[in-house]
């Protein structure tokens, strides 16, 4: 087995609403290897982005803590490079200027000029935008802002990479697209990933592990699912492999059977009240 | 035969497609120029019309006619006093070389010219002015902004006084400004007239106010992902503020500016006219003192430049954001 990389230690997480505390996670705790590609799935509103940022450092665990190669990290930080759901690039600089901001940021005192340029090419080159390098992100479409979001993340050389539903914004055929890209960049690389999706054939797809969330309020892992089908992977052989259909279904069930949302949202109340009665009487 | 009907049709069909276009370039000519030359020909008649309808102490109210005269008089005027400074300079240095070559040991002094201040003068003080104050209140405004838009603490202790201050007109402080610097600005060899600081210090202050809240808006509204962005690449903060902050920011700060700029030019022109000091608002006021039968269409003349030049300057400040803004679409209203 290799080594852990990440560990998310039993993370708590409350936030202060106007209605009290909301507790959005209850005792997660994940441990990644080396290379390892984990999915995140649940419905919206488990709280899958909110693990993603306290892994970041954008959120700070109410309890518990995030543990990277041996060491506590309570901050962002380049070595947990993020992948954000609508790219954010800077709109005022070019693909390359967006790629070298972040560049020059972590390499400034390792590396010559003529290196950093070398290395914004070679990522741009990676997710295949070295036609665009001098583009604005208002000029070039959604997949490739996103792939130029990727370049920027992978550029950082991160521990492990953080994505939050990367794919999310993009059209079905654009989407299946980027899904190659990235298998084919992960197969060069072999990053540590997290990917935050609600899309189970990416998530089966892509990744080694899913973890499967339980729906919030007190959201945590209710089940993790192997995904051992050989790499390279190829979604047209794929969709008529029993192995894969099979782990379809698995995770098809958790969602739409033990985790239905229209379920959770007519048990909800009555938990809601019973937690504020529970509250009343500890305040008495 | 049938082959020649094919090409003249295609023929008329090419000229078909050719005289939209045609037509449409036209209608955009007509848009951009005619209609708006119509509109300033139609507004020419009816100020003539009534202007000849109104009778003031001071003979008829002027109409273009009697204004564009009062244009030619005021730049020949200017011209006239011109040559009567350069005549003056002449003679002095005339007087300086007789007596520098009767006595050697004479250190001739330059007196300067203190002939009356022409209309061209006055548009070019006033412009002075108007544009230190302005780039004063900015140096002031645009770091304030951004502090105030970066710390919601900050924000919440300095907000009641912006929102104090900013309603007040910057010629209530007039007297408090006149009275300060007469105190504090004494010089035996001044570099700048007082008056020239007065006009200053009001055009800064009203200035200050939309440009700091804009800025700080602008700030305080930029996309968190961005800021995340920041956040995970640790960016140190001056490189945060440089490389994300104020790009980000740009499109409102220009707004402030823009904004203040138009304030600050109406301002000026009204404390000149009530603090005497020189500028094209002075010269409005000498004109309603002198009470000549001139002097209602050296003031219309007055306004129309004041109308112009306020127009200029706004014109020159959306250049500015285009070349500066990454967001053209900001820039073009």
């Amino acid at each position: 087995m290799n080594k852990v990389v990440l560990d998310i230690s039993h993370v708590d997480m409350e936030f202060d609403t106007p209605g009290g505390k909301f507790k959005a996670l209850d005792d997660v705790d994940l441990q990644i290897s080396k290379g390892e590609f984990v999915s995140l799935i649940g419905h919206s509103g488990c709280g899958k982005s909110t693990v993603l940022n306290i892994v970041a450092g954008l959120y700070q665990a109410t309890r518990g803590g995030i543990i990277l190669n041996g060491k506590e990290v309570n901050e962002p930080g380049p070595e947990r490079a993020v992948v954000f759901q609508n790219h954010s690039l800077l709109p005022w600089l070019t693909s390359y200027e967006n790629v070298e901001l972040a560049v020059k940021q972590v390499f400034k005192k390792t590396k010559s000029k003529a290196e950093i340029k070398e290395w914004v090419e070679h990522n741009l080159r990676l997710v295949h935008m070295d036609h665009a390098m001098n583009k604005r992100p208002s000029e070039i479409s959604g997949g490739m802002k996103q792939r130029v979001g990727i370049a920027r993340a992978l550029s950082m050389q991160p521990d492990i990479l953080l994505m939050d539903e990367p794919f999310g914004a993009l059209d079905a055929l654009t989407r299946s697209h980027m899904q190659d890209s990235l298998m084919e960049i992960q197969n060069e690389l072999n990053n540590t990933v997290i990917m935050i999706t609600h899309d189970v054939d990416e998530a089966v797809l892509l990744s080694d592990r899913i973890v499967m969330m339980t729906n919030g309020p007190e959201a945590t892992i209710g089940e993790i699912l192997d995904i051992n089908l050989e790499r390279p992977r190829d979604r047209i052989a794929l969709s008529e492999d029993k192995e894969y259909t099979h782990l379809r279904h698995e995770v098809l069930t958790f969602l739409y059977e033990k985790q239905r949302k229209i379920e959770t949202i007519n048990t909800k109340k009555p938990q809601a009240s019973e937690e504020k009665k529970v509250k009343d009487s500890h305040a008495a | 035969m049938s082959n020649a009907s094919i090409a003249s049709n295609s023929k008329i069909t090419f000229l078909n497609i050719n005289s939209p276009t045609l037509k449409a370039n036209l209608t955009k000519v007509a848009n951009q120029v005619v209609i708006p030359i119509v509109g300033i020909m139609v507004f020419l008649l009816m100020w003539s019309v009534a202007a000849q309808n109104i009778d003031t102490s001071l003979g008829k109210f002027p109409g273009p006619s009697a204004v564009s005269e009062q244009f030619k008089s005021l730049y020949t005027e200017h011209n006239a006093e011109r040559e009567k400074e350069d005549a003056f300079y002449e003679r002095q240095k005339k007087r300086n070389e007789a007596r520098m070559a009767e006595d050697p040991d004479y250190s001739p002094r330059i007196r300067a010219y203190t002939g009356k201040e022409t209309f061209l003068d006055q548009i070019f003080t006033s412009l002075k002015t108007v544009m230190s104050g302005f780039l004063l209140a900015a140096i002031i405004a645009v770091p304030l902004g951004i502090a105030i838009g970066l710390s919601k603490t900050l924000n919440t202790a300095v907000n009641p006084i912006i929102q104090i201050f900013k309603p007040v007109s910057p010629l209530a402080w007039l007297p408090l400004v006149t009275m300060v610097v007469s105190a504090l600005y004494v010089t035996p060899d001044p570099v700048v007239p007082k008056s020239f600081i007065n006009s200053l210090i009001t055009v800064t202050l009203c200035c200050l106010w939309p440009m700091v809240i804009n800025t700080a808006v602008g700030v305080a509204s930029i996309d968190s992902d961005l800021v995340n962005v920041s956040r995970v690449l640790r960016l140190p903060a001056l490189r945060h503020v440089q490389k994300v902050v104020i790009p980000a920011s740009i499109p409102m700060i220009f707004t402030g500016m823009r904004l203040s700029l138009g304030i600050a030019w109406m301002v000026l022109i009204a404390a000149e006219m009530l603090a005497q000091n020189p500028g094209l608002g002075k010269f409005v006021w000498d004109e309603f003192q002198n009470g000549s039968s001139d002097s209602l269409a050296r003031i219309m003349a007055a306004v129309i430049v004041i109308g112009f030049i306020g127009f200029l300057l706004d014109r020159m400040m959306l250049q500015i954001q285009r070349f500066a803004s990454w967001d053209k679409a900001s820039a073009s209203r």
